[in-house]
């Protein structure tokens, strides 16, 4: 499944224009733990995190992540989406909370 | 291919800067990249590099990246100018970390740092003089992976 039918599917909010929305998905790491994502997070996965800050993108293009998506109503800052721009990073925002979210791309990647 | 004069560079670091965060490893990676080396020596070298730069924007004043890329192994070097760490064994441990609770917010300062740089290096070795800074030495093989 590629960032598009994930975006569609959960409806989210896609926040930049640049990213390559053919893009695989191939799993999903959670965690708001910056270090813990550059541990153990995989290439190819889609990343739900609650932190909006420039460093998320600096994190998923060193993992090369295929996404990111930022949960719970929080807004990326500026400088992220800029940064994410520059990098063709796509980062989507979504309504529900991160279990919510999380079970619906569960769903789809898993079952 | 293959690595035949050693390939070294450096980055300065600046403390606080986390606007300018990972543009360093980023670019580290992007030479390793276009050496076609390993990409698991790749990630590894990120990561390593990633987390040394965030120790030193986190904590000190300044600080400097040295890298040389030789046909057997990548050295990276970091010194910083910085509080020093004053127990080394416990800074070592996961979990433990001195950083400030807004950058804990940010996601950092989770005590994964150093392990981490650990975890991902052949040979590791750290420095440090309290009140004055910290030098990390990274070494990671790259002999069995070239392409």
């Amino acid at each position: 499944m590629n960032i598009h039918e994930i975006a569609s599917k959960l409806s989210l909010d896609v926040k930049t224009t640049k990213g390559d929305l053919e893009r695989e998905v191939t799993g999903c790491y959670i965690s708001d733990l910056l270090s813990d994502v550059m541990a153990n997070g995989k290439e190819g996965d889609i990343w739900i995190t609650h932190q909006t800050h420039p460093n998320i993108v600096a994190v998923a293009i060193l993992k090369n992540l295929s996404g990111v998506i930022i949960t719970n109503k929080r807004v990326p800052e500026e400088d992220t989406l800029k940064r994410a721009e520059a990098e063709h990073l796509t980062i989507m925002t979504g309504q529900a909370p991160t279990f919510e979210i999380a079970g619906m791309l569960y769903h789809f990647l898993r079952c | 291919m293959i690595i035949k004069n050693s390939i070294e560079g450096s980055f300065h670091l600046t403390g606080g800067d986390f606007t300018n965060a990972g543009i360093a490893s980023s670019e580290l990676k992007s030479i390793l990249t276009e050496l076609g080396l390993d990409d698991n020596v790749i990630r590894r070298a990120a990561i390593a590099t990633f987390e040394a730069e965030m120790n030193v924007i986190i904590h000190a004043i300044a600080g400097t990246i040295y890298y040389s890329i030789m046909p057997e192994h990548i050295k990276i070097i970091v010194n910083d100018m910085g509080p020093g760490i004053e127990d080394i064994e416990l800074a070592m441990q996961e979990g433990y970390s001195t950083a400030p609770d807004w950058v804990r917010e940010m996601g950092w300062g989770a005590g994964m740092g150093l392990p981490n740089m650990k975890k991902n290096s052949d040979e590791f070795k750290i420095d440090s003089v309290v009140g004055e800074g910290t030098t990390v030495e990274i070494i990671i093989n790259i002999k069995q992976g070239l392409r």
